[in-house]
């Protein structure tokens, strides 16, 4: 039941601060919606069992009118001002410490993430992942290059929209390390289904590791293989679309690969990391995720070999 | 005036039932079908449309459950999935829903009034012709594969010309354009019959639980529709000329549409639930044999969820962006709404208490309309809270939220109404067993489906996606969720199925057979053309339970279709009123409106070119006849 609860995209899992707040707040209405529900099944039942006893009276009935609708405004205004309360808790515990600063873009169907630092040459630039470390705030600034999107990552916090022309954003305050996942949750055109977000929240010196890496260039081939596959990549059409970092493939479009083959899937979470759906995907981009925008591109047999065994290096 | 036949002392019986039957008959055969303008030929036929169309959303329903059954199914493509959760939410909401309730109310208002015709009867037909184009043009363009597919709430930018080329979503906007014309129209109609067709005596004071629901209904009709008339128009003009109402990129909003949109469907919702709450009170009222509980306070909460509907719209748009007051206002307004539903709720279960309630099916409604709607409210009172709705917002969670909403607080009353009324609509009683059993699958077929999506949208299943990864612990949620569809297919066929008997059996039903107070009762079952030989007066909340034979007037002439107007509130006589004859011309001009917003889809020359038929329609349509106008009531 916890394992469940707890799951990686659970708004359940208490993972972050909101989402902490968002259990308890949870709760307290579970607790009096349910007690009202509970007083009408029973009234609801004790009319129907009462009805052959004729106990009936209409001056009782007409005093507990009042009562009810006195006991329901109570419980509102209790349930208004807890809401109030925990939504500007979670403002107040977030405020004025230095957050880290990611900026999001969502595109029909994949997330465009950079992380700014204080130099250009400290930003990092990856897709459909973030890494947060723990306990550290994170101010996440959300923007749209096509249509509407949402922002969820249920362990995390609520949602919060990604509307072209605007700008708008979510603090994020991990409180446990661990791997989650969010998905886009307003629906945005064939593949709404398949543009998740993998989230990874580890420490402070994890995230410092994992930041190192993700600035440095992509690595350079070392097999003939992968030269292949690095010849290929940044001369055809691959290029057009797509970055790589220290390599002349410098293309906006698409998701940024330099450092591909650290992250936990493909295409925005249509298939795990693995080398067998790096072929099915850059065989057939079209075929798990119809109607996203890469193309098929129609490969040589050795060039596939080569293109998948050059990803797979861009640790 | 002496040679003018009227009904009274000297014209009474068999004598006066044959010259009524020769006025309001509608002509034999198939010309008399197609001009007909008596309401209760056309509130049948609506109440037919929308109930194939539930049937037809239904069907797409089950297909989405079949899909969703299981992780990463092929069954159904991305595309064809998008198509069909919007066709499904588009038939549910304006096709289904909206009109199934004015539907019922054309049929049942004027008896329940005690007049013999709806006002504007050929407005009337023209409203259903004009609601049934509309719904070919959505039904038709899905079955070439041209259906609309981003979502039935259609938010630009993804509705707009660069994200979905092509005609789909064209086609849903002029859907919605045909709708709301058929339903402001029919809601004008019923706010003129409900306040000046009244029977003598009704006054306002003693109207009926379900015509107070229909006056309000119809007013926020009025009030609201044009808001998303006008959000569809500019998203055409967007697609078809080129205006940039909603690019962001062009100084346009891409968040306006959402404004307007939920300025109108929020309403909807009530729209769809307050006739609801009609059926309900009305119900009650038979089955307990007894008024009421607290006639005034359930009024005065029709009236108070009538108003606070239109200022909670921005509940939808917590996730937007907008500025943090604001959406406290509209938690607190939207929480305010549960407490005119906590009164209604606890008068009809105060009802039941003081009265002596008999279990038939439409009392059976009622009960399963207690326990589910109730947990779609309170659900909505978790979800009117900013920082839960942020979580619960866009998941399963409101999928189950708004099913309990829609289909425990609209459609279960609604099935206890068309039993109820059954045999006003047809002359016969539908079968207590087999409405049973119907009754039972479509109870627990429902809470079995559809309460374990709370817990799918609490792990995190956001809703309109065509399928979900294995391992997130939403498999056996889902699968529960697809076979209890089965139990509710299979309680939608009994309800087929019984309807279906009972009309092939002679009617044999007789004007009341439930001992109800209303005065639709009456008349006969089915009533005749004419509806009351004489019209009814009216000198309490429950006419037919007074001791005695119902009092009538007399006076009105029997050789032309003559209505009495009486006075708003006191429902005093006040002029005689000549109904309009049937006639082809309301479908005419239906068909060349139909023609000028289909082709518009095309070309923004149909608007111009396609004005001349329908101007021609309209001129002959309203053709002044040298009728008298009203003439007094001479008492
Ligand atoms: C047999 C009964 C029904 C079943 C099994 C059913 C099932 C569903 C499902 C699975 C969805 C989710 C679509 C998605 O998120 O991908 C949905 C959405 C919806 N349903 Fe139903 N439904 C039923 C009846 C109704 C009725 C009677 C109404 C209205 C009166 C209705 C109105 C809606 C609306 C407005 C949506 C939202 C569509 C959207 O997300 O855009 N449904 N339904
Ligand atoms: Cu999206």
């Amino acid at each position: 039941m916890s394992a469940w609860l707890n799951g990686i995209q659970s708004a359940t899992s208490g993972a972050g601060l909101h989402d902490q707040q968002f259990n308890g707040l949870f709760l307290l209405f579970l607790g009096i919606t349910g007690f009202f529900y509970l007083i009408v099944i029973v009234a609801l039942i004790a009319a129907i069992i009462l009805r052959r006893r004729r106990t009936g009276s209409e001056p009782l009935a007409r005093a507990a009118l009042f009562g009810w609708v006195g006991a329901v405004v109570v419980g509102l205004a209790v349930l208004s001002a807890a809401s109030f309360l925990v939504d500007r808790r979670v403002d107040a515990a977030t405020m004025g410490r230095p957050p880290l600063k990611i900026e999001l873009v969502a595109n029909q169907w994949w997330w465009d993430v950079r992380y700014h630092g204080a130099s250009p040459s400290d930003e990092v630039h990856t897709a459909n992942e973030l890494h947060l470390p723990v306990g550290v705030p994170a101010l996440v600034t959300l923007k749209s290059n096509d249509v509407i999107h949402s922002f969820w990552v249920p362990p995390l916090a609520g949602k919060q929209d990604l509307v072209p022309g605007r700008t708008n954003d979510i603090l994020l305050l991990p409180r446990r390390t661990g791997l989650f996942r969010g998905q886009c949750a307003e629906f945005c055109g064939t593949q709404h289904a398949r543009m998740a977000l993998d989230v990874t929240v580890e420490s402070l010196p994890d995230f410092r590791r994992w930041q190192r890496a993700q600035r440095a260039p992509a690595f350079a081939p070392r097999t003939a293989l992968a030269q292949g596959g690095y010849a290929y990549v940044t001369q055809r059409e691959c290029a057009n679309c797509h970055n790589i970092t220290g390599t002349p493939a410098s293309g906006r479009f698409g998701p940024d690969l330099t450092h591909l083959a650290s992250r936990r899937s493909i295409g925005a979470g249509t298939y795990p990391m693995t080398r067998g759906h790096l072929y099915a995907w850059v065989a057939d981009p079209q075929g798990a995720k119809p109607g996203n925008n890469m193309p098929y591109i129609g490969f040589e047999a050795q060039d596939l070999h080569a293109v998948v065994a050059y990803l797979q290096s861009l640790k | 005036m002496s040679d003018v036949a009227r009904d009274g002392e000297a014209l009474q019986g068999a004598e006066l039932e044959a010259r009524l039957h020769r006025t309001w008959s509608r002509a034999p055969g198939l010309w008399g079908w197609l001009t007909t303008v008596d309401h209760k030929d056309i509130g049948r036929r609506y109440i037919y449309t929308a109930m194939t169309l539930l049937i037809l959303g239904g069907a797409l329903a089950a297909a989405m459950r079949l899909q969703l059954a299981t992780p990463e199914s092929g069954l159904i493509s991305a595309a064809r999935y998008n198509q069909i959760f919007t066709m499904h939410g588009t038939t549910m909401m304006f096709l289904f829903a909206v009109p199934v309730m004015e539907a019922v109310a054309i049929y049942i208002i004027p008896l329940m009034v005690g007049t013999r015709n709806i006002a504007f009867p050929r407005l009337n037909a023209f409203s259903y012709w004009t609601y049934l184009f509309g719904a070919l043009l959505l039904w038709v363009a899905f079955a070439l594969n041209v259906g609309p597919d981003a979502g039935w709430f259609m938010y630009v930018p993804l509705s707009g010309p660069e994200f979905t080329p092509g005609k789909r979503t064209d086609i849903w906007a002029q859907m919605i354009t045909f709708t709301e014309v058929a339903a402001i129209a029919v809601a004008v109609e019923l706010i003129v019959t409900i306040l000046k067709f009244r029977a003598p005596g009704m006054t306002i004071a003693r109207m009926p639980l379900y015509v107070w629901s229909i006056l309000v209904t119809s007013i926020m009709v009025v009030l609201s529709l044009p808001a998303v008339a006008l959000a569809s128009g500019m998203l055409l003009a967007d697609r078809l000329i080129g205006t940039q109402f909603y690019n962001p990129f062009e100084h346009g909003d891409a968040l306006l549409w959402q404004h307007l949109f939920w300025f109108f469907a929020h309403p909807e919702v009530y729209i769809i639930f307050l006739p609801a709450m009609g059926f309900v009170s009305q119900i009650v009222e038979t089955f307990t044999q007894r008024p009421v509980f607290a006639y005034a306070a359930l009024v005065l909460a029709t009236v108070a969820i009538g108003l606070l509907s239109f200022g909670v719209w921005v509940h939808h748009m917590f996730a937007t962006g907008l500025p943090r007051l604001g959406y406290d206002f509209y938690t607190a307004a939207s929480m305010a709404v549960a407490v005119p539903s906590a009164i209604q709720i606890f008068c009809w279960i105060a009802t039941m208490w003081l009265g002596r309630p008999r279990f038939a099916v439409p009392l059976l409604y009622v009960v399963a309309f207690i326990v589910t709607f109730v947990i779609g409210g309170l659900t909505g009172v978790m979800v009117a809270s900013v920082p839960l709705d942020l979580q619960l917002h866009d998941s399963y969670f409101v999928v189950a939220h708004l099913h309990y909403v829609l289909i425990g607080g609209g459609v279960f009353p609604l099935l206890g109404a068309l039993t109820y009324w059954f045999p006003k609509l047809t002359g016969r009683l539908l079968s207590e067993g087999l409405g049973k059993a119907a009754f039972w699958c479509v109870f627990l077929g429902f809470n079995a489906a559809f309460f374990p999506m709370h817990i799918t949208g609490m792990l995190g299943m956001p809703r309109r996606v065509y399928t979900y990864p294995t391992g997130m612990g939403w498999d056996a949620l889902n699968m529960m969720s697809s076979l209890m569809t089965g139990v509710i297919v299979i309680g939608g066929i009994l309800f087929v199925t019984n309807v279906v008997l009972a009309l092939r059996r002679p009617p044999d039903a007789g004007p009341n057979p439930w001992n109800a107070p209303g005065l639709e009762w009456a008349a006969d079952s089915p009533p005749a053309p004419y509806n009351f030989e004489h019209i009814p007066v009216v000198s309490s909340h429950t006419p037919l339970w007074e001791e005695g034979p119902l009092n009538v007037m007399t006076g009105l002439r029997v050789d032309d279709r003559e209505q009495v107007v009486t006075t708003a509130i006191e429902a005093q006589p006040d002029i005689r009123y000549p109904s309009p004859e049937p006639t082809l011309w309301p479908l005419l001009s239906a068909v060349a409106l139909a023609a000028l917003f289909i082709g518009s889809i095309f070309t923004p020359w149909a608007v111009v070119i396609g004005a001349v038929p329908l101007a021609v329609g309209f001129t002959v349509w309203f053709w002044p006849k040298n009728a008298p106008d009203g003439e007094p009531v001479i008492e």
